[in-house]
C-alpha cells in the first residue's frame, strides 16, 4: 500500500515537474502571440488574453515593409547556405574522415578554431571582403559570410558520420574501380540522408536567425532578411516601439521554423547522436 | 524535396539577377532617414517632392531604430569610404564622432539660411569651424504630468525638482492608500545608456552645475552643484521612483506613465501624441512643461536632442546631395513636417507660425526649452564622446543604484575623464 | 596487411591526391571568409588603429594587451562571463538531463513535450531577448504580475535594474533558450546506452535512483561532456542575448560586449581587436582543457 502510494506520488511529482517545464518553455511564445493581438495601449496591461483580438497587427506587418519579399530573401539565403555548406562539407568530410594523411587532426582543430572567434571581431574584416567582392547589399554576401559559422560545424558533424560508415562498402567499390568522387556521390551520399538532414536543418536555423551580418551587409529593405526587418520595425516616432507589430512579425517567422523542427525532430536526435558523441 | 529545393534556388537566382540589374543606383541619390512609420513617410514625401523638382530619383534607406545600432552601421559604411548613402540623418551628438566623413556645408548655405536655425544647434554642428550638418528637427527633454491627479490632490505645477519630488511623494502615497497600489511618483530613463546621460545632464544643468565637460575642454563635472543634483536624484530611487527605473529606456517609462501608473514622467515630446491617442487610458489628462530648476538658484532646462542632415564626403553627386539637404531643411518642408508629424522645427520663426501652433498647441510653451536646451559635450570631445558618455552614465548609474555616493561617483568620474581628456586636448 | 599496403601504394597516392582535391574548395572558402578577417583582427590588435584613421595606424606591440590586462572593466567582464558560463551551463546540464530522462521515458504526451521543448530554440534570439525584457518589466511585466498574484513576492521586483537580479534574469533566459539543445545532446547519449545494464539492475531490484547514479550517469558521461563543451564555448562568447536585454550595463557586461563597445561605440579598432583576440585565446584555452579532460579526438590516432 505505502509502496504504491509512494509510486503514485512519484508519478505525480514527475508530471508536475513536466508541467512546470512545459510552462517555462511555452509560456513566452504564448505571451508573444497574446501581445501580437493587442491594440494600442493594451500592450502595457498584463491581461492574460487579448480582449478584442487585433488581427490588424498582422496586416500592418505586410503593409509597412515588403515583408513577403523579406521572407523569400531569408528563405533563399538559408537554403543556399545549407546547399553550399553541405556540398563543400561532404567532399571535405570524405577526405577528413576516410583518408588518413598527415596533419589531418591539426586541420580538424583549425577548422573548429575558426568557429570560436566572436562574430563581432570578424565583422569589419568581413565587411571589407564583401565590398571588395562587390557584393554589398546583395543576398550573396550573406550566403558567403554565413559560411564562417556553418562550414566548421557541418564539416565536423559530417566527418564523424563518414567515419562511421562501413569499410566494406568502400572496399567493394574500389575493387570495382570506382574513383573517390564516385564513391562519395554514388556509394556514401545515399547512406547519409539522416546526417544531411540534421546538419542541414541546424545550418538552416543558424542562417535564418542571423542578425549582425545581415544588418551590416544589406542596405535596402528589398534585400533585408527577416530578423533584420523585425529588428528595424519602429513606430511613428524615433523612440516608440510598436510592440504588437514586432510580436506579430516574430510569430509569423517563428511558426514555419517550429513546423520545420517538428517535422524533423526525430532526425535531429538521431543525427546529433552520431555527430556529438564521437566528436 | 529536390524539386522544391531547385525551385527555391531558381527563385533566389532571379532575385539576385534583379538586384544586379545595372544602372539602378547610377544617377540616383540615397538618403538614410527614419525607419518606418511616420518618420519614414514624411521623409519619403519630402524626397519625392525634391525629385519632382530636380528630376533626380532618391532612394530612401531605412536604418535601425536604435540610435547606437544606427551609429554602428554608419561608422562601418563611412569608414570603408562607401558612397552608397549620400545624405545621412545624424543625431545631434554625432557631428563630432563622424565629422571627418562629412562635407563642410557652410559655403553651400547662405548666412541667412544658416542663421534662421537655432544658434545652439548650429554651434553644436560646427566642428573646428566647419558646419558638418544642417539642423532638421529638434527635440528636448520635457516633464509630463498628470493634470487630473495634480488637480484632484490640490497641487500646482512644480516650480522646482524638489517640489516635483514632494508632490510626487504626496500623490503616490494618497493614490496607493486609495487602492491604486502600483502608482509611482516619477519615471525617467535610468538604464545605463545614452538616455541616462540626457536625464542626468538635465539635473546637473537645472542645478547650474555645468555640462560635464565645458566647451573649452575642462572637466567640470565634479562640483558641489552637480553632486547636489545627483544626490537629489538618487534619493528618488525606491521612494517616488521604482527601483526598476534603473532599467528603463524611453518606452518603458512611457509604458508605466501611459498605463496610468505614474504622476510625472521625463520624456521626449513624442510621448505627447501617443499619450493623448483615443485608446490611451490617460488621454486628455496629460500636461507638459519644461523641466524645472533645482537647488538654490537653478534654471529650467531640457537636453538638446534631434536630428540633422549631413552630406557624405564619399558621395558621387555632392552638389545634388547638398541641394536635397537644402530642400529638406527649408522653412516650407519643416513647416509641413511640424503640421503633419509634430516634428519640432529648428527654424525659430516657425514657432510663431499660426498653422504650426494650431496643429501643436504646446509648441509655443516649449519654445524657450528648445532655444535654451543644454547640449551634451559632443562637439568638444569629438570621437571620444561615446567614451565620455559611457563613463558618465556608469558613474550616475552607480550613484542611483546606491553602489556609491554621489560625491564618490563624481570624484571617480572626474579622474577617469581627465585620463580620457588626452583625446581632445 | 603489409601485402595490401604494398599493392595499394598507387591507390594510396591516388586517394591522397583526391583528399586534397576534395578539401580544396572548403579550405578556399574558409580561408576567404575566415582567414582574412581573423588575420586582420589579430594584426589590428598590435596597432593603435582608430576607426576614423584606419590607414595611418602605427605598430605599438603589446601595448593594447598590457592596457587590457590593467583595465578593471575588462576583468569585471571576464568575471561576469565566467560566472554566467558556470551558472548557466550547470543549470542547463541538470535541467537538460532531467528533460532528456523524461523524454526517454515512456509516458503519455511525450511527443508534445518533445515538440514544446524545441520551441525556444527556434525563435530568433533578437526577438526572444526583447520578449523577455518586456515580460520582466517591474510595473507592467507579466512575470511580476504572476508572482504578485500568487503571493510569491509581496512587492514588484526590479528584475532588470537590480545588479544581482539582472544577472539572474539573463541566466534564466539563457537557460530557457539553450536547455533544449543540451537536452537533445544528452537524449542522444541516453538512446545509445546498452539496455542490458538496466535489465540486470531491474532484476536485482535496485532502486531506480541508485541505478541512475551507479549505472546511467557514468555511462552518460561522454555525451554530457560533449554537450557541456559546445555550450561552454558558446556561453563564453555570449553577446546578443545580454546585449539586447541589458545593453552595455556593467553589471552584466560580457567579454564580447566589452569588445564590441571598444570596437564599435568607442571606434577603438586596435584596442577592441586586442580584446577580441584575447577572448578568442581564452575560449581556445578552455577548448584544449576540455578536449584533454574528455579525451575527445584521441581516437584520431587509431
Amino acid at each position: 500500500m505505502s509502496r504504491s502510494l509512494r509510486q503514485n506520488l512519484g508519478r505525480l511529482a514527475f508530471y508536475l515537474l513536466l508541467a512546470v517545464l512545459l510552462v517555462y518553455t511555452i509560456f513566452p511564445f504564448y505571451w508573444a502571440i497574446v501581445t501580437s493581438l493587442k491594440a494600442g495601449s493594451e500592450v502595457f496591461q498584463p491581461t492574460p488574453f487579448p480582449l478584442r483580438p487585433a488581427w490588424n497587427n498582422y496586416v500592418v506587418v505586410f503593409q509597412e515593409q515588403p515583408f513577403g519579399r523579406q521572407i523569400l530573401n531569408s528563405l533563399f539565403v538559408a537554403v543556399s547556405v545549407v546547399l553550399l555548406s553541405l556540398a563543400l562539407a561532404v567532399l571535405a568530410a570524405f577526405a577528413l574522415g576516410r583518408i588518413p594523411f598527415k596533419g589531418r587532426r591539426l586541420l580538424l582543430f583549425t577548422i573548429l578554431g575558426v568557429s570560436m572567434f566572436p562574430q563581432i571581431a570578424v565583422l569589419s574584416g568581413m565587411f571589407e571582403l564583401i565590398r571588395w567582392m562587390g557584393l554589398y547589399n546583395n543576398l550573396l554576401s550573406l550566403v558567403i559570410s554565413y559560411m564562417i559559422f556553418t562550414l566548421p560545424f557541418t564539416v565536423w558533424v559530417l566527418t564523424t558520420f563518414m567515419r562511421e560508415l562501413p569499410k566494406e562498402l568502400e572496399e567493394a567499390a574500389i575493387v570495382d574501380g570506382a574513383s573517390p568522387f564516385v564513391i562519395v556521390t554514388q556509394v556514401f551520399l545515399p547512406l547519409m540522408g539522416p546526417a544531411l538532414v540534421t546538419t542541414g536543418l541546424l545550418a538552416f536555423i543558424a542562417a535564418w536567425n542571423e542578425f549582425l551580418f545581415a544588418l551590416t551587409f544589406t542596405l535596402s529593405s528589398e534585400q533585408r532578411t527577416v530578423p533584420v526587418a523585425i529588428g528595424l520595425i519602429s513606430g511613428a516616432s524615433a523612440f516608440e516601439l510598436p510592440w504588437a507589430n514586432i510580436m506579430a512579425a516574430s510569430v509569423i517567422v517563428t511558426v514555419p521554423l517550429i513546423l520545420l523542427v517538428l517535422v524533423f525532430q526525430r532526425r535531429i536526435v538521431s543525427g546529433l547522436t552520431a555527430g556529438a558523441v564521437k566528436g | 524535396m529536390a524539386k522544391g529545393a531547385r525551385t527555391a534556388l531558381l527563385a533566389g537566382l532571379s532575385v539576385i539577377a534583379a538586384s544586379w540589374a545595372p544602372g539602378a543606383f547610377a544617377q540616383s541619390l540615397a538618403i538614410s532617414c527614419g525607419a518606418v512609420g511616420m518618420e519614414l513617410r514624411l521623409c519619403q514625401e519630402g524626397a519625392a517632392a525634391w525629385s519632382a523638382q530636380s528630376g533626380i530619383p532618391v532612394d530612401v534607406v531605412s536604418t535601425p531604430n536604435s540610435t547606437s545600432e544606427r551609429l554602428a552601421l554608419y561608422q562601418q559604411l563611412l569608414a570603408s569610404g562607401s558612397g552608397d548613402i549620400d545624405v545621412f540623418q545624424i543625431d545631434v551628438i554625432w557631428p563630432g564622432i563622424l565629422g571627418t566623413h562629412f562635407l563642410d556645408l557652410s559655403d553651400a548655405f547662405s548666412a541667412d539660411e544658416i542663421g534662421a536655425h537655432f544658434d545652439a544647434i548650429v554651434a553644436n554642428n560646427t566642428i573646428d569651424g566647419e558646419l558638418k550638418a544642417i539642423p532638421w528637427f529638434t527635440d528636448a527633454g520635457v516633464l509630463y504630468y498628470r493634470r487630473d491627479l495634480l488637480e484632484a490632490h490640490g497641487h500646482d505645477r512644480p516650480g522646482s525638482w524638489e517640489e516635483m519630488a514632494a508632490i510626487a511623494a504626496d500623490i503616490q502615497a494618497k493614490e496607493r492608500a486609495a487602492g491604486n497600489d502600483r502608482m509611482q511618483g516619477f519615471v525617467f530613463q535610468g538604464n545605463a545608456y545614452e538616455g541616462l546621460t540626457c536625464n542626468a545632464l538635465e539635473w546637473i544643468d537645472a542645478w547650474g552645475g555645468g555640462q560635464i565637460i565645458e566647451p573649452d575642454g575642462t572637466t567640470s563635472v565634479n562640483n558641489p552643484r552637480a553632486v547636489a543634483a545627483i544626490a537629489e536624484a538618487a534619493s528618488w530611487i525606491g521612494t517616488i521612483s521604482p527601483r526598476g527605473v534603473l532599467s528603463y529606456q524611453e518606452e518603458e517609462a512611457r509604458g508605466v506613465f501611459q498605463s496610468g501608473h505614474a504622476v510625472f514622467m521625463r520624456n521626449w515630446p513624442y510621448a505627447w501624441a501617443l499619450g493623448n491617442a483615443p485608446e490611451s487610458p490617460i488621454s486628455g489628462k496629460i500636461g507638459v512643461m519644461a523641466l524645472p530648476p533645482g537647488g538654490e538658484d537653478g534654471q529650467a532646462t531640457g537636453v538638446l536632442g534631434g536630428w540633422n542632415l549631413a552630406v557624405s564626403r564619399y558621395s558621387n553627386q555632392p552638389e545634388a546631395a547638398k541641394d536635397l539637404v537644402r530642400f529638406l531643411a527649408s522653412f516650407e518642408e519643416q513647416k509641413r513636417r511640424a503640421i503633419v508629424g509634430a516634428y519640432n522645427p529648428t527654424i525659430a520663426a516657425l514657432y510663431e507660425n499660426q498653422e504650426v501652433l494650431e496643429a501643436n498647441p504646446f509648441f509655443g510653451d516649449l519654445y524657450d526649452t528648445f532655444t535654451n536646451a543644454v547640449a551634451r559635450p559632443s562637439a568638444v570631445t569629438g570621437t571620444r564622446y561615446n567614451q565620455v558618455s559611457t563613463e558618465f552614465w556608469n558613474a550616475v548609474h552607480r550613484a542611483l543604484s546606491g553602489q556609491a555616493t554621489a560625491e564618490a561617483a563624481l570624484a571617480d568620474l572626474e579622474r577617469r575623464l581627465q585620463r580620457l581628456a588626452r583625446g581632445w586636448q | 596487411m603489409a601485402a595490401r599496403a604494398n599493392a595499394g601504394s598507387a591507390l594510396t597516392r591516388q586517394r591522397l591526391k583526391s583528399a586534397w582535391l576534395f578539401l580544396t574548395p572548403m579550405l578556399v572558402v574558409l580561408a576567404l571568409v575566415a582567414g582574412w578577417p581573423l588575420l586582420r583582427t589579430i594584426s589590428f590588435s598590435f596597432t593603435d588603429a582608430h576607426l576614423s584613421n584606419l590607414d595611418d595606424s602605427s605598430f605599438i606591440g603589446f601595448e593594447n594587451y598590457v592596457f587590457l590586462l590593467q583595465d578593471p572593466d575588462w576583468w569585471r567582464a571576464v568575471q561576469n562571463t565566467i560566472f554566467f558560463t558556470v551558472v548557466s551551463v550547470s543549470i542547463e546540464t541538470v535541467l537538460g538531463l532531467l528533460i532528456a530522462l523524461a523524454l526517454n521515458a515512456h509516458f503519455k504526451g511525450r511527443g508534445l513535450l518533445r515538440a514544446a521543448v524545441l520551441i525556444p530554440w527556434a525563435i530568433p534570439t533578437v526577438v526572444s531577448a526583447q520578449m523577455w525584457r518586456w515580460m520582466f518589466n517591474d510595473v507592467y511585466g507579466v512575470i511580476n504580475e504572476i508572482m504578485l498574484s500568487t503571493g510569491l513576492i509581496t512587492e514588484p521586483w526590479a528584475w532588470l535594474a537590480d545588479p544581482q537580479l539582472s544577472m539572474a534574469a539573463v541566466i534564466a533566459v539563457d537557460v530557457w533558450k539553450t536547455t533544449p539543445f543540451m537536452a537533445l545532446l544528452i537524449l542522444a547519449g541516453l538512446q545509445m546506452l546498452p539496455q542490458d545494464c538496466y535489465e540486470n539492475a531491474k532484476i536485482d531490484g535496485v532502486h531506480p535512483v541508485v541505478v541512475f547514479f551507479k549505472v546511467t550517469l557514468p555511462l552518460l558521461k561522454p555525451a554530457i561532456l560533449v554537450a557541456v563543451i559546445f555550450r561552454t564555448l558558446d556561453a563564453l562568447r555570449i553577446f546578443d542575448l545580454i546585449y539586447v536585454m541589458q545593453g552595455n550595463k556593467q553589471d552584466t557586461m560580457s567579454m564580447s560586449i566589452y569588445a564590441r563597445q571598444q570596437l564599435v561605440d568607442f571606434q577603438d579598432v586596435g584596442y577592441g581587436s586586442a580584446a577580441a583576440t584575447l577572448l578568442f585565446m581564452i575560449i581556445a584555452l578552455f577548448t584544449v582543457i576540455y578536449l584533454y579532460l574528455g579525451g575527445i579526438g584521441r581516437e584520431e590516432k587509431a
